[in-house]
C-alpha cells in the first residue's frame, strides 16, 4: 500500500480513500489509480498535475461521480459517492458538480445564455428564476453582452467563460477543472485562470483543476502531482 | 427552455436532414391519406348498406333483367316487409364524362325502402303528383347547378321512347340529402310509370334488380334462400344476397381493396422507418459527446432516453400530422374523377389511426437510439467530444 498521502487543512470536502482504479482492455488489466489517498478542505483551489496517462482525469472523474472505483471510497460533502446508484449520483452531480471541460462541450445548437441555463433544468426554479441565475452567471464571467450568441460566434476563451458560466450557475458545492486552459492560447487562458482564481478567493468556490501546465498550476493554492497512478506532493523528475 | 426547445433545437441541428426525412414522411402520410379516401369510397357503401335489406338479381348476371312480376310473389314470402325494383337507364347528361346513376322507382315505396335519403315532404308530395318528375341527391344538383323546377334532359342508352326519340325529358321536383356522410348524394330517380308507359316495348314490364326489407334481420339469409327457391327453375333464376355482400361483390371486381392500400402503404411505411431510423442513429452517433455532457451535469440516464425518443416522436409527428393535413385539404375537394366515387372522403376514424401510426413510428424509430444514448458511459462518451 502506498504511504503517499495528500493531506489539506481541516473540514475537508473531498475524501479519497484508497482508492483503485482498474481499466480492462479485452485480456489486459491497466491499473490507472493505485491505494491512492486525497483530502481537500472547502475552499481550496486544488491542481492536480501530472504527465499524460498518469490518472488525473481518471481521478477528477471519479471525484465527480463520472465513474466508479475498483476498490476505495470517494467522499464528497459528506456523501459516498461511490456507493450511490446512476440515478442518484446524476441527482447528486446536478446539485454538487459544476464541470469545466478542456475543449469547452457547449452544445452547439444552443446560445450562450441557453447552454448555462442547462443545468438549471434540472431544479425547480421557475422560467424567470432560471433566467437570473443565467444572468448573474454571464455577468460573473463577463459575457452578459454574448448571451444570444453561439458557439460558433465565440472565441475560444469566451466559449471558455461560458463553460465556466454553466459550471457555477447552480452554485455547485465543487468545481471540477479539466485542463480549462489547455486549448487556449497564454493571454486568453490567463484570462480564465483570474476567473477561477476570482471565484476561489472572492466567491470561496472550491476547485479542482487538473492541469499538466506550471504555468497554470500556480494560480493554485496547493498542487498535488500524479504519476503512475499515486500522489506525491512534489513534482516528478 | 423546456425539454421541448433542446429537443427542437436538436431538429435544427442538420437542418437539410432534417427537412429530407419530414418531407419523406409527409410523403408517406398524405399516400395514407389519399388511399384512405379511396378505400372509403371503394368500401363505404359496405358500412352503410343496411342489415335488414337483401339485393335481388338474376342469378346468371346483373344486367340481365327480371320480370316486374316477381314483386307480388316476393312480397308473399314470409319475413318480408317491402319489396322495390330499380331499373338501370343508362343515361347521358350532356357527356358521357358526366356520369351519375338514374333509375326509375315507384316514389313512396322507394322512399319508404331507403330512409337515408332525406326528401323534404312537400317534394316528396310534388314527386308524386308529377309524373314526369324526378329527384336528385345534392350532390350531382350542385354539380350541375340544378334547381327545383328545372327541366332536366337525359339521353338513355339503353331505352328509347315509344316515338323512337332517347332523350327523355324530367322535372325536378325535389333534391335529397344523405342520412350521413356515408349516404350517396349522386344518384337521380325518376317515376316507374312514366317510364314503363313512355318507353318502347322491348324490355317492357322488366326490372334490373329488386331490393328487399326482411321483417328479422336474423332471417335474412333463411328469406333470401326462399326467394331464389321461388324462382328456381324459372325463366329468370334470381340470386338473392345482403345489401352488404352485393357492394362488397362490385368492390371485389376491382380487387382485394383492403388488400392493396395496405401493402403499398406497408411497403411505404416500412421504407420510411428505415429513412428516419437511419437519420436518429445518425444524430444521436453524432452527439455522443453531447449526450455525455448532459449525462455529467445531471440529467439521468431516463431523461436522455426521453429526450432522443422525444426527438423521434416530434419529427414523425411532424411529418404525420403535415402530411395528414396535406391529404384533407386534397380530399376535402371530393371525388376526383367526377363521379365514380362519389364516398371519397377522408373519415375521422383514418385520420385518428394515422395519427397513431406517426407517434408510433416516432417510437420504434427512436426506441435503439434512445436506448443507445441512455446506456452511455459518460466517462467513454466525453472522450468523444
Amino acid at each position: 500500500m502506498s504511504e503517499q498521502t495528500a493531506m489539506g487543512g481541516n473540514g475537508a470536502l473531498v475524501r479519497v480513500e484508497g482508492v483503485e482504479k482498474v481499466f480492462h482492455r479485452g485480456s489486459e488489466d491497466i491499473h490507472v489509480l493505485r491505494d491512492l489517498h486525497l483530502t481537500v478542505p472547502a475552499g481550496e483551489f486544488l491542481a492536480l498535475m501530472g504527465p499524460s496517462g498518469s490518472g488525473k482525469s481518471t481521478l477528477l472523474n471519479l471525484i465527480g461521480g463520472l465513474d466508479r472505483p475498483t476498490n476505495g471510497t470517494v467522499q464528497v460533502a459528506g456523501e459516498r459517492v461511490d456507493t450511490l446508484s446512476d440515478r442518484r449520483l446524476a441527482a447528486w452531480r446536478a446539485r454538487h458538480i459544476g464541470f469545466v471541460f478542456q475543449l469547452y462541450n457547449l452544445l452547439p445548437v444552443l446560445t450562450a445564455e441557453r447552454n448555462v441555463e442547462l443545468p438549471l433544468l434540472l431544479t425547480h426554479l421557475s422560467k424567470a428564476e432560471r433566467r437570473q441565475h443565467v444572468e448573474t452567471a454571464l455577468a460573473v464571467v463577463g459575457l452578459s453582452e454574448r448571451a444570444r450568441h453561439f458557439p460558433r460566434q465565440l472565441s475560444g476563451g469566451e466559449q471558455q467563460r461560458v463553460g465556466i458560466a454553466r459550471g457555477i450557475v447552480t452554485d455547485p458545492t465543487l468545481l471540477l477543472c479539466d485542463e480549462p486552459t489547455g486549448d487556449l492560447d497564454r493571454k486568453a487562458g490567463d484570462g480564465i485562470l483570474d476567473l477561477l482564481q476570482a471565484l476561489n478567493r472572492e466567491h470561496g468556490k472550491t476547485i479542482i483543476m487538473v492541469t499538466h501546465d506550471p504555468h497554470a498550476s500556480a494560480r493554485a493554492s496547493r498542487t498535488v502531482y500524479l504519476n503512475k497512478g499515486q500522489l506525491s506532493q512534489e513534482p516528478v523528475t | 427552455m423546456s425539454y421541448l426547445f433542446l429537443v427542437w433545437s436538436n431538429l435544427k441541428r442538420k437542418k437539410l436532414r432534417s427537412l429530407l426525412t419530414l418531407l419523406s414522411i409527409v410523403v408517406a402520410f398524405v399516400l395514407f391519406g389519399y388511399l384512405s379516401a379511396i378505400k372509403q369510397a371503394l368500401t363505404g357503401g359496405i358500412d352503410i348498406a343496411g342489415a335488414d335489406r337483401l339485393i335481388v338479381r338474376d342469378k346468371v348476371s346483373i344486367i340481365r333483367f327480371l320480370p316486374e312480376s316477381y314483386k307480388a310473389r316476393m312480397e308473399r314470402i314470409p319475413g318480408v316487409a317491402l319489396v322495390v325494383h330499380q331499373t338501370w337507364f343508362g343515361g347521358i347528361y350532356q357527356d358521357p364524362k358526366n356520369f351519375f346513376m338514374q333509375t326509375p322507382v315507384d316514389p313512396e315505396e322507394f322512399l319508404a325502402m331507403f330512409p337515408e335519403f332525406i326528401l323534404p315532404p312537400e317534394q316528396k308530395q310534388a314527386w308524386l303528383k308529377t309524373r314526369t318528375g324526378a329527384i336528385v341527391g345534392r350532390k350531382t344538383a350542385e354539380r350541375f347547378g340544378w334547381k327545383i323546377g328545372d327541366k332536366i334532359p337525359i339521353q338513355s342508352t339503353i331505352w328509347a321512347q315509344k316515338n323512337g326519340n332517347r332523350v327523355w325529358d324530367f322535372d325536378l321536383v325535389g333534391i335529397f340529402d344523405g342520412a350521413n356522410k356515408n349516404t350517396d348524394t349522386t344518384p337521380f330517380f325518376c317515376r316507374y310509370d312514366y317510364f314503363e308507359e313512355a318507353r318502347q316495348q322491348w324490355g317492357k314490364g322488366q326490372v334490373s334488380w329488386y331490393t328487399i326489407r326482411v321483417k328479422d334481420p336474423a332471417q335474412a339469409a333463411e328469406i333470401a334462400k326462399k326467394v331464389d327457391a321461388e324462382f328456381e327453375n324459372s325463366s329468370a333464376e334470381t340470386k338473392t344476397e345482403p345489401e352488404g355482400a352485393f357492394v362488397q361483390g362490385w368492390v371485389s371486381q376491382v380487387g382485394d381493396i383492403a388488400l392493396i392500400t395496405a401493402s403499398i402503404l406497408g411497403a411505404v411505411f416500412f421504407t420510411i422507418l428505415l429513412v428516419t431510423g437511419n437519420t436518429m442513429s445518425q444524430s444521436v452517433r453524432e452527439r455522443t459527446g453531447e449526450l455525455g455532457v448532459l449525462k455529467a451535469i445531471g440529467f439521468t440516464n431516463g431523461q436522455v432516453l426521453a429526450l432522443v425518443l422525444l426527438e423521434s416522436c416530434l419529427l414523425a409527428l411532424a411529418g404525420g400530422v403535415l402530411g395528414l393535413g396535406l391529404a384533407w385539404l386534397a380530399t376535402s375537394r371530393g371525388d376526383p374523377t367526377g363521379s365514380m366515387l362519389p364516398l371519397f372522403y377522408l373519415p375521422h376514424r383514418d385520420l385518428l389511426l394515422g395519427l397513431g401510426f406517426s407517434l408510433a413510428l416516432g417510437v420504434v424509430t427512436g426506441v435503439f437510439p434512445a436506448l443507445q444514448a441512455m446506456r452511455l458511459r459518460v466517462a467513454d462518451a466525453l472522450r468523444r467530444m
